[in-house]
Order: structure tokens, then sequence, then C-alpha cells
């Protein structure tokens, strides 16, 4: 059943292909596919986990098995993650009628790609599924995208290119040295690694899935990517695709520990410099839409942040918080990008810029797109109430989680304590491009535009809603992560104390941010 | 029925054609084409239920192997053989422009007889054990090429492809001779298996003083190198398939590149067994591999022409093959042998391959041109031809998700598992990668033209009948291959 999340775009690209029309056809498909994403990760709640999955072997040696199906919480997660900015996706944007079919496959086919990457329980296509998304991104970014877009679309081919080619390096040289004749994640997460391999096999993991995601300094291709994008594309990418690359790095963790922790310092290094150059790069922007590519740039090195406090401990049940930690913000991080992304794009067709000099005093023409956007930009500061207050949150107490047990600041907690800063940063930029939008005295192209119709409020009100929903009830996410082993649920217990000890360190800064605004 | 009986059928299908061209009455080559495409698909048949030649007849068995490989490199030949027959068809009008009566198709008649005498020549080197065997056999299917490649006699370009061909076929034999010449000096037998016996016998004196060995073994392989369009003898390479006719160049890229593949394993093998010549052998495949992947995928980048794309990338294919073939495995119960893996590799190549040559076809029948910028605009001017392009061309590329990825992967996973024994694999991997991160640019640069720039005109771009469904079954096979090997797998004994 797992499958039909794949098999549903797919079939909806053959209908395009065959002549249907493209745009319903995308809709119907998200549709479908947001349907049966919800219903699977009810059924996972409830704890059916039988039948759901399909493993046919297509290679017997070494044996390949084209395993869709449901791993565990966090594939759940990121597979009702990738459905929810699908569903917006499709709702989002417009382009020429003869460039409808090619927009709307691509869009399906970037979907199909993310969802088979986090649904598949087989190494060979969870790294096979992620390159679906490359040449259509390419064909998109090529032909309809903002700005300098033919050479955007080579930058962020080449450098997706080298991220995946690195990263097939790091995992052919994984699987060989653990000697599996099996790629299935059950059989070769039951192995172990020989540590003399360990440290290189973690440091081709760390470059190539850091490409993916933009980790600083391979990061360059990605907010001009994003700001070229036409929306959807743009959506699936920030909100969607880039999260494979985390995800891989904590599903492959448990395999390469020692490894990884060798290069602890290496990773902290470069999630501060995505934090704070990033940051400081993000407030220095003059469009909206580069702002919010770097923005969502900079935002990776927090949940890079919760990666390294899964390093310092060395497994999940050292540091039970990191991994929950890390999922929460990648699915709110997700929804939050897509959102705005898409808000931005309607900014630009009832304006026609996004040149924050040229714009102001926007809310009052247009309320709703203020209000929606503002929501968004708050839930991306990390306003409580919001599903990535939660996250970040939970991120900093993972942070801090080593001193108790090593009993002093390590790198990990000298690190938390710099990215508090971060959220200065994004509390200064975020209100900045707000007031410069919204508020203010109207600019040079804001003189008139007309306010959200309904089908374009719709997809930002179902993200909305998710994001405030998540936000209040983080633990209807984070019970899918729910048994995935006894220890953890036992030190899950002992949690609340520390979370109330560290709640107030993040929050009064977030806050006094917003006031210095 | 024996298995030589096969390469036998073949020659005679091909005799007959010659007598039909020669005495017939029609003067129609579409006749001809259809007992051609009809008789090769027929061998299939005894292909199936051959057997080997029995042991008892130790003449015959000196000279003459059947195994999983033979029988997989033959059915490879014969399908590229096929496949190319149907090409040369919807190629014919650019052919009969060119030939003795310019716009008619006489003297077309061998075009169709010749590529079955090469096939045979390709089927029986898949099952050469001799040193005899295996020139003989290889020059059949030369000499043949020497005459396909000219075949255009009004065109320059094709004449001058001929001729060099011609010279540096020549120079090849030269090289292969005067190698085996060395190597029975040294062994004193030219059969396959005793080759193999004799050098791994650590008594001998090969083992005291292998350099003759080693000479003769470099002679052959820069022999085979022209062949399967590696460094050092890559040169021919763009400007035959450049001059060539169309049908012509995919037959080199795909049939004559994997039968010197398999005559390169087999030559190989006992080299590789031995403990006292491993060692030199991988670091000679190994530069060989290193080089081939470096020029190949360099030199494509600047390319403008489709077709010299098409050749530089069928050298830089030749290198990852080779960095397999380097990263010698015999094969255990976790992951595929070196054989495995060139098979895989051949197979897939030859499904993408053949489909991007059929594109080009119906692209340069419309377009008169083998430029990339004949691509411009393909996409508004035929979608589908251009969807399925888009697919081919990822595929080359090595995109995950088609039959391309697949012998990538397997390539550089036995590479990979193959450098902890020997650290010099590591540099071929560094190599190969970089070739796979250049070989994204220059395949992309055709898919930019197909759907970025504008079309010089806005006419829809025919496709013939057979043209369409022949695209059609490669790209869909291209992407069931990406998802699903193991039919590969069960033909050659996985």
């Amino acid at each position: 059943m797992t499958a039909c999340l794949v098999l549903t775009p797919l079939i909806g690209v053959i209908a395009i292909l065959m002549g249907r029309d493209p745009k319903a056809t995308a809709r119907l498909t998200t549709t479908v596919m947001l349907i049966t994403g919800i219903l699977l990760a009810g059924l996972w709640a409830m704890g059916i986990r039988e039948g759901l999955s399909m493993d046919p072997i297509v290679l017997n040696k070494p044996e390949i098995r084209l395993g869709l199906g449901l791993y565990d919480g966090m594939s759940v997660i990121m597979m009702l993650l990738s459905v929810t900015v699908a569903f917006a996706a499709a709702r989002t944007g417009s382009c020429e009628k003869r460039h409808e079919a090619l927009w709307n496959i691509s869009l399906l086919l970037i979907a199909a790609g993310a969802i088979g990457a986090f649904i598949s329980t087989d190494l060979f296509f969870f790294y096979a599924f992620h390159e679906l998304a490359l040449i259509p991104t390419f064909l998109m970014i090529g032909i309809l995208g903002r700005g300098e877009r033919k050479i955007i679309a080579w930058k962020a081919t080449i450098y997706l290119a080298f991220g995946s080619i690195v990263l097939l390096a790091g995992l052919l040289w994984l699987v060989s040295s653990s000697g599996t004749s099996s790629l299935a994640f059950e059989d070769l997460l039951k192995t172990s690694i020989p540590s003399e391999d360990q440290q290189g096999i973690a440091l081709f993991l760390i470059i190539g899935f850091g490409t993916l995601v933009s980790l600083f300094p391979f990061h360059s291709w990605a907010a001009p990517t994003y700001a070229s994008a036409p929306a959807p594309i743009s959506m699936l990418h920030a909100g969607v695709l880039k999260k494979f690359g985390l995800y891989g790095l904590l599903r492959l963790h448990p395999l390469v520990p020692e490894g990884m922790s060798h290069w602890l310092n290496l990773v902290i290094v470069l999630l501060i410099g995505n934090i704070l150059w990033v940051g400081l790069v993000t407030i220095n922007q003059k469009r909206l839409d580069l702002m919010l590519g770097n923005s969502s740039v900079m935002h990776m090195g927090y949940i890079f942040l919760a990666f390294a406090a899964l390093i310092e401990a060395g497994s999940e049940a050292e540091n039970p918080v990191a991994m929950p930690a890390a999922i929460l913000l990648m699915f709110a991080h997700g929804v939050t990008i897509a959102m705005l992304l898409g808000l931005t794009d309607r900014i630009e067709k009832k304006t026609g810029t996004l040149d924050l000099r040229n714009l102001g005093g926007l809310a009052s023409l247009t309320p709703r797109l203020a209000f929606l956007f503002g929501l968004a930009a708050m839930a991306s500061i990390g306003l409580p109430g919001l599903a990535n207050f939660a996250g970040e949150v939970m991120v900093f107490i993972a942070g801090f989680k080593g001193w108790q047990a090593r009993s002093g600041m390590g790198s990990v907690q000298i690190a938390t304590i710099i990215a508090l800063w971060g959220l200065v940063i994004s509390a200064v930029y975020m209100l900045r491009a707000y007031r410069r939008t919204f508020q203010g005295p109207k600019g040079s192209h804001t003189t008139k535009a007309e306010d959200l119709s309904p089908s374009e409020r719709k997809p930002a009100i179902f993200l909305a809603f998710v994001l405030v929903i998540v936000g209040i009830f983080p633990n209807l996410l984070l019970g899918l992560l729910g048994d995935s082993g006894s220890e953890s649920s036992e030190s899950r217990e002992l949690q609340p104390p520390s979370k109330q000890v560290l709640l107030p360190d993040p929050e009064p800064k977030s806050q006094q941010a917003i006031l210095a605004n | 029925m024996p298995a030589y009986w096969l390469e036998a059928t073949v020659v005679i299908l091909g005799l007959i054609l010659l007598l039909m061209e020669a005495f017939g009455k029609s003067t129609s080559r579409e006749l001809l084409r259809r007992v051609a495409i009809g008789g090769l698909a027929f061998t299939l048949v005894p292909l199936y239920f051959a057997v080997a030649p029995s042991p008892d007849n130790a003449e015959l068995s000196r000279f003459y192997i059947y195994d999983n490989w033979a029988v997989f490199f033959k059915l490879l030949a014969i399908v590229a053989t096929i496949l190319v027959l149907l090409m040369a068809y919807d190629y014919r009008r650019v052919l009969n422009q060119f030939t003795e009566e310019p716009g008619t198709d006489h003297g077309t008649g061998e075009f169709y007889a010749l590529p079955v005498f090469a096939c045979a020549g390709m089927m029986w080197m898949a099952s050469a054990r001799d040193l005899v065997s295996i020139f003989v056999s290889l020059e059949l299917v030369t000499i043949t090429f020497y005459i396909l490649v000219g075949y255009m006699r009004r065109q320059v370009g094709s004449l001058e492809a001929g001729v060099k061909y011609l010279i540096l076929g020549a120079l090849s034999t030269g090289f292969l001779v005067y190698g085996m010449a060395w190597i029975y000096g040294v062994t004193h037998t030219t059969n396959l298996a005793e080759i193999s016996i004799a050098i791994a016998d650590p008594d001998s004196g090969i083992a005291a003083n292998p350099s003759p060995l080693f000479f003769g073994l470099s002679l052959m392989l820069l022999s085979l190198a022209f062949k399967i369009g590696a460094v050092p003898m890559h040169l021919w390479i763009p400007d035959v398939y450049q001059g060539a006719p169309t049908p012509i160049t995919a037959f080199l890229s795909v049939g004559s590149k994997a039968a010197g593949f398999i005559v390169a394993l087999r030559i190989l093998e006992p080299f590789f067994a031995s403990e006292i010549t491993r060692t030199q052998t991988t670091l000679i495949v190994l530069i060989m591999a290193g080089l081939t992947l470096l020029l190949g995928n360099l030199a494509a980048i600047a390319q403008t022409n489709f077709k010299r794309l098409l050749a530089y990338s069928s050298i830089a294919h030749a290198g990852f093959i080779l960095l397999a073939i380097a990263a010698w495995h015999p094969g255990d119960a976790g992951s595929l042998s070196t054989h495995q893996v060139v098979s895989l590799y051949l197979a897939t190549y030859l499904v993408i391959t053949l489909g991007a040559f059929f594109v080009l076809v119906v692209v340069r029948n419309s377009e008169s041109t083998d430029e990339i910028s004949a691509f411009d605009g393909l996409g508004q001017r035929n979608p589908s031809l251009a969807a399925c392009a888009t697919i081919l061309l990822s595929a080359l590329a090595g995109l995950p998700l088609t039959a391309g990825f697949i012998g990538k992967f397997f390539a550089f996973q036995l590479a990979i598992s193959s450098a902890s024994a020997n650290k010099a694999l590591w540099l071929g991997v560094g190599i190969g990668f970089i070739g796979v991160a250049a070989s994204f640019y220059y395949y992309l640069k055709v898919v930019r033209a197909i759907y970025w720039r504008e079309p010089a005109n806005e006419e829809e771009i025919p496709v013939p009948q057979i043209s369409r469904i022949v695209i059609l079954s490669l790209t869909a096979l291209t992407i069931l291959f990406g998802f699903w090997p193991n039919p590969i797998l069960w033909v050659i004994g996985g």
C-alpha cells in the first residue's frame, strides 16, 4: 500500500503525457497522495504495520529489493511532510498554457522522487529515487526560472550532481566494507563497519549529504535556486527534497558512529557557518526570494546542531532528544519555508517585484496575504505555539544534553550557545523583511494590489493549519516515533524535567529580538 | 545442435543475401532487409537450444568455447545487428544520396548483407578460446567494417573515415599478431587454457622473468584497445564515428565494442588468475582505464556535434568497463563477478546507445545535420521524441532509475570493494567520479538544446514507424532495467 505513494504521481505523469488536463491531474494526484499518506500514518500510529510494505527482489546478487514501506517513525514523518508540501505545491503558482504539461510533470516527478527516497527500505532505491528530481529541476529552472535562470540551473545541477556522486562513493564504500550481501536497511543496519573504514566513509557521507542539504560551504547553490525556480519547484526543493540529506545522515549514523564522532568538530564549525555566516548574509539580502532562500540554508544549521548532538552522544539511546528534535524541526521548517515561498510567488504576481526597496505597505491592500505571510514568518523565527518553536527548543535541549553526561562544556554545548544567537539573526531579517514588505509607506510597486483569491489562499491556509496543529500538539508527530526501542521510551520519561529547566533559555532571547525591532 | 552451427548459419545467411543481391530480379532492397532481419531473428531459436561441442571433438573444443558468456555475447551481437539493420532502413534516404546513383537504392545491397558477416565474426569472437581463432574472428569483423565505414562513397567524410579506420585497423592488427607471437614464444602455446596453466606455474621461467610476457600482453591490449575504443588507440573514434553512416557508427559503438570486451576478458582472465602476473596486469588495465575515462569525458565536454559527442561518450563508457576489469573479482555470494558486471554494463549500454542513435537518425533525416543544434526546440516540435531522448540521455549520464545507472553502480562497487586490496584502484574510482560529473554536463547540453532553446522552425519532426516502435521499446527497456536488472542476470547466469 505504501507503494501507492510513489505509483500515484507516476500514474499522474503518464495521464498527463496521454493528454489529460495537467493541472487537474496534478491536483487530483496530490490529493490522493495526501489522503493515502494520512491514512498510512494513522495505521502506523495504531500499530498496524503488517502488509503495508512491499519488497520484491530486483537483483539477486547483491540482493537489491524494490523495498517501499514505512521503515520507522522518521520515514512516516518525512513522508507526511512530502505529501503535505506536494499537496500545497500543486495548488500554487501558474504558468503559460504551453508549459503546463511540463510544469505539472516536473512537480509530480520531484514529489515522487522525494517520497520514494523517504519510504525506500533499501539503500539502492533510497539513493536512486532522490535523483529523480535532478532533470525536472534543471528543465524547470532553465525554462521558467526567474533572473539568471540558465546559470542558476547549471549551478544547481552541477552542485547536486557533485553531492550525489560523493554520496554514492560513500555509500558504495559503506556497503563494501560492511560486507553485506543485501542492501536492505534492515540487513545493512545489523552489520558493523570496521573502524579503520568508518572515518573515510563518514567524511564522504557528510560532504555528500551535506551538499544536498546546503551545508556551509557547499550552500551557495541553494538560495539562488530557490529564488529562481518556479514556486512549486522551490517549495518542494526547499521544503522536502533538501531534507533527504539530513534524513540520510540520521538514518546511516548508527552504522558509522565512530567515524562521525571523528568529524564532530568539523560538523560543528560548518553548522556555525550555516547559522552565523549565512545568517548575516541573509540580513543583507535586498530581494525577498533570495532572503528566504538564504534563511532556509541558515535554518539547516539548527538541524545539523541536533545531528551534532547525536554524534556527540554516539547513539540514539544516549541522547534521546536529538533525533526527535531534528525530525520535528525538519518537518516544521519544510512546511514553513514552503508556505513562505508559495506566498512570495503571490507577492511577485500581485506587485511585479520582489525587491524589498520597491515594496512596502502591502498590509493595507492585501490583509489576508499579510496575515498568512506574517504567520509563516513568525513560525520561521520560532514563535511559541507554532511547529518550529517546539523543534528549536528540542534542538537546544538536545545540544545541552551532553553537558550532563560529561559534566562540563563540550564543543556541542558551545555551539548551542552560539546558535542561540542565530535566533536573533533570524528575527532581525524576517521582521525587517516583513516590515519592508507589508508595513510602512507604500513602495513604488505597491500602490495597487489585489488580495489573495480564495483558490490562492487555500494552500497557504492548509500549511498554516498544519503548522498550528503541530505547534500545539507536537506529540501528534513525535508519537509516531514512539516505540522505536524500549530504552528510549524509558528515557523519554526523564525528559520533561530537563525541558522545564532549559525552556526559559531560548525563549527570552527570541522575544528580545522581536522587541528590538 | 552443436553451438558452432550458429556461426555457420549466420555466414550462410550472409551468402544467401549476397547471392540474392547479385542474381535476384527485384531491385528493391526491402526484401534483402527482411530476409536479413528475419534470418537473424530465427537464429535466436537455435541459440536457445544449442549445446557445447562434445569434448571428444578435441580439435574443435581447443578453439571453441561455449559457456554462459559466449551465449550472452552471441545474443548481444545478434540483437545489435538486428537493430542496426532496422536503423539502416530508416537511414536509407541519407545512404541513397551518397552511393552509386544518388537518390536510388542501387548499390546499397551489400549494406544489408555485410553486417550479417560482421555479426558472425562477433559471435565467433564470443566463443574463441585460442589466439588463432581470436585473430581470425576479429579480422572477419574488422575487414567487414573497413567496407561499411566508407560505404557512402560520394561523401568525403565517409571516405575519410574509411581510410582512417583502415590504416589504424591494419596497425592494430599488426600489434595483435606481434603480441601473440611474443606470448607464444613465452608460453609455447596459443590456447588460452594452456596459457593459463603456463603462467600460473611458479617454477617456470616466466615467474623469474615475466617481462616478455607483459610485453606481449601489452601489445595485445593495445590492439584490443582499438576494438573497444580505449586510450591509447582511441584517436580514430571521433572521426570515424562522425564520418561513417550512422547505423554503422551504432554498430561499431555497440557490437564491435562488446565483442572486443569479451575477447579482452578471455585474454586477461589467465593473467588475473595467476598470482605472478596479477599486480602488473591490474596496473596496466588501470592505467588504460584512468586515461580512457579522463580523455573520453573531458574531451566530450567541448563537442558540438552529436555524433562526435556519442563517440567520446563511447570512449568514456569503455573507461568505466575497463575500471570494472581492473578491479578483477571472481564473484562471491555477496557481489557480482567482473564478467557479470561487464556483461550487465554492455547489455544496458546496448539498449541506451542504440536508442540514442535511433533518435539521431530520425533527427538527421529531417534536419540534414548531426550537430547538437539540430535538436534545438525538439521539446516543442515533437514532445514525445524529446521525452524519449531526454530519458536516453539521462541514462547515458548514469542517472539512477535508468539502466545507465545500474552499469556504473556495479562498476564502481566492484572497484571500491577491490580497492581495499589494491589502493591504486582508489585513483581509478576518483577519476571515474570526475568522469561521471563531467558527463552530466555534456549530456545535459543536449537536453538543454531540446528544451531551453527555441526551434529553428516549427515543423513537427516525423518519426518513421519502425523508429517509433524501436525508440519507444528501447526507452521502456531503459527504465525497466533501471528498476529491475535481474532479467539480464538470468541470461548470464547470476
